[in-house]
């Protein structure tokens, strides 16, 4: 049964229109005072499409705004400007101030932490109940009954937990029911934001295998947002990898991590714990790594007559066949949230290899730098 | 940038911990959490304890440091550092040993940071109390040490808020070392931090290790990590150790059940997609037998017959 080869999920690729599109989202952030006309851009310009049946994985660092387009889709926050596409319908002009419940019943999201996001002075009952009641899908009594049932099954509890409060369920069953919740409402679209960061190794898989399930059986979209690599390998069908609010790369997941084009997706290749692999990266390319996300001289693809580099605007590169669907945006161009306050450019850039030996009189002449300043 | 794995073994163990038995005391039951814990960690070495939540592999930490307060109580066995027994030390010797001969990083050892104090006045506290140096010659040695974690040293005027998660890690595991101990026990030290920021931490750490040659002892639930960083390592479960060998003996061939279902539920960054399992549902392993010698240097618990976990 181990050597079995996940087969690649069954999409209806070209004809018909993604489950979730989202073209050209910004999502700015008021920073400072209450006079102040600050703003931090969280979301850059983010384009992102999910066919129907697909699971795309969202990976990068935190900070990089992975979340804040979750937020932005789910109707959370309101975005600064962009669009929001549900079955090609536009959402933000459909539902102007707040999301409907039409749309809540089209897409639902489970959140990072179970142990928050359950009521504790509710039965597990009481969840999936409300959810079905409140979409109209509750119907009567017994209807009612064989649904909760069934649900509880679906995402592998057994019934007689419907009894139960939050607190006498373990970290991967209360991330089951927060599943089981997400579906009462049989969305076309999951928003899933680090489901399995706070849940323990050996549940994990089990969570993963659930979603993969879920997804081959009733076809729904999720969009996974992770920092874990080798878990978005191994549910996604396609990777975006965005840095400091906008996309730097995407394409099928196994292509994109065997040969990842933008030095920012290597960086964070390099940076997974992998027994398998041959020692990590040294310091020294990891520091030239870094230098090429941060201040790029050269983009790889200079030089190629079909593909024009630009620093100006976002230019993507074609990587490898057309088939794996594999793009890379220009390394020229900086995005304009990389500016100094991003973590990466507070690393230092030379790799300090000799530690600081005792040099007294160095030492003391940096010590008496600082009293003066 | 592989650590050498044959650097550790001949020296005299620096801790050595023989049958550690400790107990949760209820009013009407109590629980082991850690039953008849043995291994030692030699000069030098790595040394990784890995488990899920609930294993028992923090309270060993613990109860190393003797943090171990009501209702937990070391129940039996013997824990020597470097020939002495830390079980019978006195107050002040227990007061010398623990910043001195080990130090610990927690793992929310970002918030473990004072707040209202600035980085350097809570590195200076280290010095004045544990080295009785001047407040001069602490600063000195103060920004030498956010030096050696690649800080700049100007950043011992910022207070904690003001340094990134990263950045606050660095900072105490640099104040870990600030007394060059024998010992320093990481316990999860990256769980809640980034990817690149992890890779950048355990870089360092292997960097401060072959620099000051301490031992560590490495608790994490995370096997590609320890793999990556530790010589030897240990399995937990339950409060027993499971198999313990050298970190790509254990990588290579894992013989216990529970081993192989920890190290199934990381899936490969490379290859194919295979479906992975994790540890099944309900699988629980009951009456841990003590380790045995499988070859030289591999110890696994027999097993007896698994209870539901015949496939």
């Amino acid at each position: 049964m181990s050597s079995h080869v996940v087969a690649p999920a069954r999409i209806d690729s070209t004809t018909t229109v993604p489950a979730l599109e989202v073209k050209g989202l910004v999502k700015d952030f008021h920073s400072g005072g209450l006079f102040s006309r600050a703003s931090v851009r969280a979301l850059g310009g983010v384009d992102l499409a999910i066919r129907k049946g697909e699971i795309v994985a969202l990976v990068g660092e935190s900070g990089s705004g992975k979340s804040t387009l979750a937020r932005c889709v789910a109707r959370l926050e309101k975005p600064t400007s962009g669009r929001i596409l549900l079955n090609g319908t536009d959402v933000l002009k459909r539902d102007r101030f707040q999301a409907s419940r039409e749309y809540r019943s089209q897409l639902q999201m489970v959140f990072q932490d179970p142990f928050g996001s359950l009521n504790p002075v509710h039965r597990i009952e009481h969840f999936l109940t409300r959810s079905l009641t409140l979409h109209g899908k509750a119907g009567n009594p017994a209807q009612l009954c064989s649904r909760l049932d069934g649900l509880m099954t679906t995402v592998g509890l057994t019934p007689d937990m419907l009894n139960s409060y939050p607190h006498e369920l373990s970290g991967g069953q209360r991330q089951r029911v927060a599943i089981a919740r997400a579906l009462a409402v049989e969305p076309e679209v999951i928003l899933a934001d680090e489901p399995t960061s706070m849940l323990d190794v050996s549940v994990r898989i089990g969570i993963l295998n659930l979603m993969r399930q879920l997804r081959d059986q009733q076809g729904i979209s999720m969009l996974y947002i992770t920092h874990d690599l080798a878990s978005a390998r191994y549910l996604a069908d396609r990777i975006a990898v965005m840095f400091a609010g906008e996309l730097v790369e995407e394409g099928e997941s196994l292509d994109l991590l065997a040969n990842p084009a933008h030095p920012y997706t290597r960086l964070l290749v390099s940076a997974v714990p992998d027994p398998a692999r041959t020692g990590s990266y040294d310091p020294h390319e990891r520091a030239a790594l870094r230098t090429a996300v941060m201040e790029s001289a050269s983009c790889a693809f200079d030089g190629d007559p079909e593909q024009q580099c630009s620093a100006t605007e976002p230019v993507r590169h074609r990587v490898g066949e057309p088939a794996n669907q594999h793009w890379v945006r220009c390394h020229l161009y900086r995005p304009p949230a990389a500016a100094a306050s991003h973590a990466l450019s507070a690393e230092p850039l030379e790799p300090k290899l000799q530690i600081a030996t005792e040099e007294p009189s160095t030492a003391e002449s940096r010590t008496e730098k600082q009293a003066s300043t | 940038m592989t650590v050498s794995q044959t650097s550790f073994g001949s020296h005299e163990p620096v801790l050595e911990i023989k049958d550690l038995t400790v107990k949760y005391r209820g009013d009407t039951r109590s629980t082991t959490a850690v039953d008849r814990v043995s291994f030692s960690i030699g000069t030098g070495e790595i040394f990784g304890l890995a488990g899920e939540s609930g294993c028992g592999k923090s309270t060993i930490a613990n109860a190393i440091m003797r943090l171990l307060r009501d209702p937990a109580e070391i129940a039996g066995g013997s824990i020597r550092f470097g020939g002495k027994d830390v079980l019978a030390m006195k107050p002040e010797e227990l007061r010398r040993f623990r910043w001195q001969d080990v130090a610990m990083v927690f793992q929310s050892a970002m918030n473990s940071l004072n707040p209202v104090m600035t980085i350097g006045d809570q590195i200076v506290d280290i010095y004045t109390t544990h080295a009785g140096y001047t407040r001069k010659e602490s600063l000195r040695r103060a920004a030498q040490l956010l030096e050696l974690v690649r800080i700049d040293p100007a950043r011992l005027r910022s207070y904690p808020h003001q340094l990134s998660g990263g950045m606050r890690q660095r900072a105490v595991i640099a104040m870990a070392v600030a007394l060059k101990p024998s010992l320093l026990i990481l316990d999860e030290p990256t769980t809640a931090l980034d990817v690149v920021v992890q890779q950048e931490i355990m870089a360092q750490i292997k960097d401060l290790q072959r620099e000051l040659g301490f031992s560590v002892l490495f608790i994490t639930h995370d096997m590609s990590l320890m793999v990556e960083l530790s010589h030897r390592m240990a399995v937990m479960y339950g409060g027993r150790i499971v198999e313990t060998a050298k970190a790509k003996d254990i990588h290579g061939s894992p013989l216990h059940p529970y081993t192989q279902a920890l190290m199934g539920a990381f899936p490969p960054l490379t290859g194919a997609r295979v479906p992975l399992t994790g540890l099944a549902d309900g699988v629980k392993f009951s009456n841990i037998a003590d380790l045995r010698e499988v070859s030289p240097g591999h110890f696994v618990s027999p097993l007896p017959v698994l209870e539901g976990a015949q496939q």
